[in-house]
C-alpha cells in the first residue's frame, strides 16, 4: 500500500527553485555565454535635455575589436519606436472615468533629441564588454542643450520647453472620477481640512540589474532573446512586431531572474535592440546592465504631489474627501496612465467614504521614465490617505486609532460595492474580509492601545518620544486580463505544467507545482512546471500587479478540467465504471469507495495516444494536452492594517523602530511559509523608501544618486523586528479563494513610519506630510542641528558610520 | 598583453591567460565559467560577488586577477559535496533565507568566512558582518535566522 498524498495547497512545502540559487546552479542572463558571442555597450546622455546636431561614430568604428557602431539615425527606417501605450482598460472604464491621454512613444535611440540624463544616443558592439566600453570613449557628440523639465512646475509651465513636440504638452495624461456628490459634498461638512502631501521618486532597485542575449537562427529565421524580464510574451511581441518576424519564430526566455519589483515589468529599447543586433550581425549579442547604467536607465517611481481635502463630522466620521495629484512620470510613461489610476481608486482605502473626487496629471518632465514598482499608485495614495486620517484625528483630538475603526466597512457590509470603476472596467465590490479586526490584531499585537498610551505618557516624562504609526490599505490584486496555461500528461504519466507567469523569486515553480498536483491528486514530485518560456505556453500576460497566483493558478485549473473529462472518459472506458463513480486519486483514476480499482496516468495517457492501439471510447480525440487561459473578470481585494512603535532620538533625529506588526489578508494561502517572505520582504523595502531611499537630481535635472554609495538600500541591521499575521478570509471570486500579494507589504511602511514619528513628537504638533523622513527633519523641531550636537557630546561623527 | 594567473580553484590548480585589467571575479565567471559568483553594483557595496581568497571573504569584484597570483579561492560551487547541499546551504533552504538567489551566494560566503572566526555568533553580530551584503527580497530576519542555524548545525 503506497502512502497517501497529501493535499499541499495550504502547506509550507520547500522550495524547489532553491537548490539550484544555493549551489550556483542557477541561470542569470549574465551568466549565458555562446560561442561567438559579441557585447554591446550604450552611449547614454550626459545632459537632460538636447537636441542632437551631430554624432561621429568614425573612430569608435576603427576601435579595437568593433563589429558595429550606430546610432539613433542608422535605426531609423528599420526599427520604429516603442509604441505609446494608453491605459490598458476597456471601454467601460473610459465611460466612467474620465480620461485625456497622450502617450509619447519611445524611440529606441532617439535621433533627434536627448530627453533624460541616461537616454542611448549610441551603442558599439564589440568582440568584448572592455572593448565595447573602450569604443564609447571615442564617440565624438555635438549637442545643443535645451532647457530641461525638472519637475512638475515646469511641466505644468506653458512657457517650458516640449519634451515631445508632437504631443503639444509636457502632460501625458488626465484623468478624473468621482463617486457620490464628490466636491460639492465639501460644502456642508462640519470640518474641513486640507494638506499637501508629497512621496518622493525612489526606484524597485533589483540586485540583478537588467540584461539582454539573443541568438539569431539563420537556417530556421528564428530568434531567441533571453530578458531579464516580468513578461516574456510582451517582449516577444514587440520584438516580432518590430523586427518584421512572427511570433512563433521569436522565443523569449526568462531564466531566473534577480528581482523585479515592476521595473522588469515592461518592454525597454535594449530587448528590441538586442534582438535587432543578433538578427543583423548573424552573432549572439549580449548586453548587460550595470549598476550605474540601472540607476541611469532602468524605471523609477512614485513621484507624487497630493493635494486632498477633507470632510469630516465632530466624531470624525469623514463624509468626503477630494484628492488632485501630479505624478512626475519622466520623460515617458512606459506603462501609460495605470499607476495614477491605481492611485486614484486605492486612495479610499478599508473606509466606507460616501463622496469622493479625484483628478491627475501624469507629467513629463526630463528624468528617466517612471513604472510600476511593488505597489503601483497604491504606497502613494495611502500615504496621503493615512496622513489626512491621522490628521483628523488630530484635529478633533480623537486617538488615530479610533478614528479609523469608525470610518472602516465592517465586516457585515461585505460584499462592499465602492462606486468607483476598477481599471478593467468593472464596478469595484471589496469581494471579502474584515478590516477592523485587522487592526484590532495589529494593536493587540504591540500590546494594545491604552496599555501603550500610558506607556508613551511615562515616557515622555522621561524625555523620551514613543510614537505609534498606523497605515491601512486594500489591493486590487489578480488583475485581468488573463493568463494562460499549458498543461499535459506526459506518456510517463507525469504532470506537466507551463503558464505564461514570469517569477523573478517568488517561488512560482512551487507554488503551481502544489496547485496543479492539488488538482490532479499527485504526489508534488510528479509534477513538472515550466514558467516564462514562450516556447511553453502560446499566450501568456506575464507576472506584474500581485497577480500570478491567482491568474496562473486560474489558467492550470481550466486547462486541467478540460483534460480530466477526457481521463475520466478513458478510465470509465477501460475500467467499465461509471464517470460518476470514479475519482481522480494516488496518481490516477480510482472507483470510489474501491481501494483495488485504480488506474495511473501513464495507463491513461498511453490509452489515450493517437494510432492503431488506443483505447480511447468512441468521441474522445487523441492527446491529453490543452492550452486555456483564465480571465478573470475582476480583481480580488487583499488588504492589511499595519501598526509600528517608533522611537525618535532627538538629538540625532534617528528613528528607531521597536516593533513592526503587519495583519495581511490575501485569502487562502498557498504556501504560507513562502506568502509570509514576500510580505515582509515588502515591508523592508517600504521602510526602505520611506527612511532611506531617494533619488535625487539637481536643479539642473542632473542625477545625483547614481550608485549603491548614494542611494541606500536597507542593510540587515537596518531591519527592525517584523510580525506579520496572517488572515486568511477567502475570495469567493475563484475555487481556490486566493488573492494576490507580492506588493501588499510595501504599501504601508512609509506612512507607518511618518505617522509614528509624528504621533512621538505631538508635544510639538509636528506634521511630516512627505517623504523620506529624514534624520534632519525630526532633529529640526528640537531646534537643534544634529551635527552639531554629535560634536558637542564628543562623539566623533566617524565612529557612528 | 595578456598574463598568466595561476590559482587553486575549489581545491583544483588552474591558470589562465587574461589582459591586466582583468578583476577576479571576471576570472572565476568569464574564465572559468563559475557563474554562481554574481556581480551586481561594480562599487563594492552589494556583496553579490563575495568569494573566499585564502580563506577570507573578499569582494571579487574589487580586486584584479593578477593580484591573486598562487592564492588560494573558493566559490559558492565547493560547497555542496557529492550532491549534498553544505550546512549553511540547507539552512537556507531550510528556513526560507533566499527568494530570487542572486545575493544568496554572496551572502553564503561572507556567512562562513564569519563563522569560521566566530562559531557562535549573536543576532547582532550576524547583522553587523553582513552590513557589505545587500538582498532586496528577503529582508533579511530569514537571512539572519538562516545564519543562525547553519551556524549550529556546523557546531553539530
Amino acid at each position: 500500500m503506497t502512502e497517501p498524498i497529501p493535499g499541499y495547497i495550504g502547506q509550507s512545502v520547500p522550495r524547489r527553485e532553491d537548490r539550484r540559487l544555493l549551489t550556483g546552479e542557477g541561470v542569470f542572463v549574465a551568466d549565458i555565454q555562446i560561442p561567438g558571442m559579441l557585447h554591446v555597450a550604450i552611449a547614454r546622455s550626459q545632459l537632460p535635455h538636447a537636441r542632437i546636431i551631430d554624432i561621429d561614430l568614425s573612430a569608435a568604428k576603427c576601435s579595437e575589436g568593433i563589429k558595429l557602431a550606430i546610432s539613433g539615425l542608422d535605426i531609423l527606417e528599420h526599427l520604429p519606436p516603442i509604441h505609446g501605450m494608453q491605459l490598458v482598460a476597456p471601454p467601460s472604464y473610459r465611460a466612467r472615468v474620465t480620461t485625456d491621454i497622450l502617450i509619447p512613444d519611445q524611440p529606441l535611440i532617439p535621433h533627434d533629441k536627448v530627453r533624460f540624463v541616461g537616454e542611448p544616443y549610441a551603442l558599439v558592439v564589440a568582440e568584448s564588454r572592455q572593448l565595447a566600453e573602450d569604443a564609447l570613449e571615442l564617440i565624438e557628440v555635438d549637442f545643443d542643450p535645451l532647457p530641461p523639465v525638472t519637475g512638475p512646475d515646469d511641466a505644468l509651465n506653458e512657457l517650458s520647453e516640449l519634451l515631445h513636440e508632437d504631443l503639444g504638452r509636457n502632460v501625458a495624461a488626465v484623468l478624473h472620477t468621482k463617486k457620490g456628490r464628490g466636491a460639492e459634498a465639501l460644502e456642508a461638512a462640519p470640518h474641513r481640512l486640507k494638506r499637501q502631501f508629497a512621496i518622493h521618486r525612489y526606484a524597485a532597485m533589483p540586485l540583478e540589474c537588467r540584461g539582454v542575449v539573443a541568438d539569431y537562427d539563420t537556417r530556421t529565421d528564428t530568434l531567441t532573446l533571453w530578458s531579464s524580464t516580468q513578461v516574456v510574451h510582451w517582449v516577444r511581441r514587440e520584438v516580432a512586431n518590430a523586427l518584421g518576424m512572427p511570433e512563433q519564430n521569436v522565443r523569449c526566455i526568462a531564466p531566473d531572474v534577480g528581482g523585479g519589483f515592476g521595473c522588469k515589468g515592461h518592454v525597454y529599447p535594449e530587448d528590441i535592440l538586442i534582438a535587432y543586433l543578433a538578427r543583423r550581425l548573424r552573432r549572439p549579442v549580449k548586453w548587460i546592465e550595470d549598476r550605474h547604467e540601472h540607476f541611469l536607465n532602468s524605471t523609477h517611481a512614485r513621484d507624487n504631489i497630493y493635494d486632498v481635502e477633507v470632510g469630516f463630522d465632530n466624531e470624525g466620521r469623514i463624509q468626503v474627501l477630494t484628492s488632485y495629484f501630479l505624478v512626475d512620470s519622466g520623460a515617458y510613461s512606459p506603462i501609460g496612465a495605470g499607476i495614477a489610476g491605481n492611485s486614484m481608486v486605492h486612495m479610499l482605502g478599508p473606509y466606507d467614504i460616501p463622496n469622493y473626487e479625484t483628478g491627475c496629471k501624469v507629467l513629463l518632465t526630463n528624468r528617466t521614465p517612471n513604472a510600476p514598482y511593488r505597489g503601483a499608485g497604491r504606497p502613494e495614495a495611502s500615504f496621503a490617505m493615512e496622513r489626512a486620517v491621522d490628521l483628523v484625528a488630530s484635529e478633533l483630538e480623537i486617538d488615530p486609532a479610533e478614528v479609523r475603526f469608525r470610518n472602516m466597512i465592517k465586516a457585515e457590509q461585505m460584499p462592499y460595492e465602492v462606486g468607483l470603476t476598477y481599471r478593467d472596467g468593472e464596478p469595484i465590490v471589496y469581494d471579502s474580509g474584515d478590516y477592523p479586526k485587522a487592526l484590532r490584531q495589529a494593536l493587540d499585537k504591540l500590546g494594545g492601545l491604552e496599555p501603550f498610551r500610558k506607556r508613551q505618557k511615562d515616557a515622555l516624562a522621561d524625555g523620551r518620544y514613543l510614537g505609534l504609526g498606523l497605515g491601512c490599505y486594500v489591493e486590487g490584486t489578480g488583475v485581468g486580463p488573463f493568463e494562460g496555461a499549458t498543461v499535459k500528461i506526459d506518456p510517463s504519466g507525469k504532470i506537466v505544467v507551463a503558464t505564461g507567469a514570469c517569477p523573478q523569486g517568488q517561488g512560482h515553480e512551487t507554488i503551481f507545482a502544489q496547485v496543479a498536483a492539488d488538482i490532479w491528486g499527485v504526489s508534488i514530485d510528479d509534477v513538472y512546471v515550466t514558467v516564462a518560456d514562450t516556447a511553453h505556453v502560446t499566450m501568456g500576460f506575464g507576472t506584474i500587479g500581485s497577480r500570478s497566483t491567482v491568474t496562473a493558478s486560474g489558467a492550470i485549473q481550466v486547462a486541467s478540467h478540460a483534460i480530466q473529462e477526457k481521463v475520466l472518459a478513458i478510465a470509465s472506458g477501460i475500467l467499465e465504471v461509471a464517470k460518476n463513480d470514479l475519482e481522480l486519486r494516488d496518481g490516477g483514476v480510482g472507483v470510489k469507495g474501491v481501494p483495488g480499482m485504480h488506474i495511473s496516468y501513464r495507463e491513461v495517457a498511453h490509452a489515450a495516444r493517437p494510432g492503431w492501439d488506443h483505447s480511447r471510447p468512441e468521441g474522445i480525440n487523441a492527446g491529453l494536452e490543452e492550452t486555456s487561459y483564465y480571465e478573470p473578470k475582476t480583481v480580488t481585494w487583499a488588504y492589511a492594517a499595519n501598526a509600528a512603535i517608533v522611537e525618535v532620538n532627538p538629538a540625532t533625529g534617528e528613528i528607531l523602530i521597536e516593533h513592526y506588526v503587519a495583519v495581511h489578508d490575501a485569502g487562502v494561502l498557498v504556501n504560507p511559509g513562502m506568502a509570509d517572505g514576500q510580505v515582509k520582504g515588502g515591508l523592508v523595502q517600504g521602510l526602505g523608501g520611506g527612511i532611506l531611499e531617494e533619488i535625487v537630481y539637481d536643479d539642473h535635472g542632473q542625477l545625483l544618486t547614481g550608485s549603491f554609495l548614494d542611494y541606500l538600500l536597507p542593510t540587515a541591521s537596518d531591519v527592525p523586528p517584523i510580525t506579520v499575521i496572517h488572515l486568511e478570509t477567502p475570495s469567493p471570486l475563484n475555487s481556490l479563494g486566493v488573492k494576490g500579494l507580492g506588493e501588499g507589504g510595501a504599501i504601508a511602511p512609509p506612512v507607518v513610519i511618518a505617522n509614528g514619528v509624528c504621533d512621538a513628537l505631538r508635544p510639538f504638533k509636528t506634521e511630516l506630510n512627505s517623504t523620506p523622513i529624514r534624520p534632519c527633519d525630526i532633529a529640526a523641531v528640537f531646534g537643534d542641528d544634529p551635527l552639531d550636537l554629535l560634536q558637542k557630546s564628543g562623539e566623533s561623527l566617524l565612529t557612528r558610520v | 598583453m595578456s598574463v598568466t594567473v595561476s590559482i587553486t580553484l575549489n581545491g583544483e590548480s588552474v591558470s589562465a591567460a587574461v589582459e591586466p585589467s582583468t578583476l577576479l571575479v571576471e576570472l572565476i565567471r568569464e574564465h572559468f565559467r563559475l557563474t554562481g559568483t554574481h556581480v551586481g553594483c561594480d562599487t563594492s557595496q552589494c556583496g553579490a560577488c563575495v568569494v573566499h581568497v585564502n580563506g577570507c571573504s573578499v569582494k571579487s569584484c574589487t580586486l584584479l586577477a593578477v593580484q591573486v597570483e598562487g592564492a588560494d579561492i573558493s566559490t559558492i560551487e565547493s560547497l555542496a559535496k557529492n550532491g549534498r547541499l553544505h550546512p549553511m546551504q540547507q539552512a537556507f533552504k531550510t528556513h526560507h533565507g533566499l527568494q530570487c538567489g542572486f545575493c544568496t551566494p554572496g551572502v553564503i560566503m561572507s556567512a562562513l568566512d564569519l563563522i569560521a572566526n566566530n562559531p557562535d555568533p549573536s543576532e547582532m553580530e550576524i547583522r553587523n558582518w553582513l552590513e557589505g551584503n545587500l538582498c532586496r527580497c528577503t529582508g533579511y530576519n530569514n537571512i539572519v535566522r538562516a545564519i543562525s542555524a547553519g551556524a549550529q548545525a556546523m557546531r553539530g
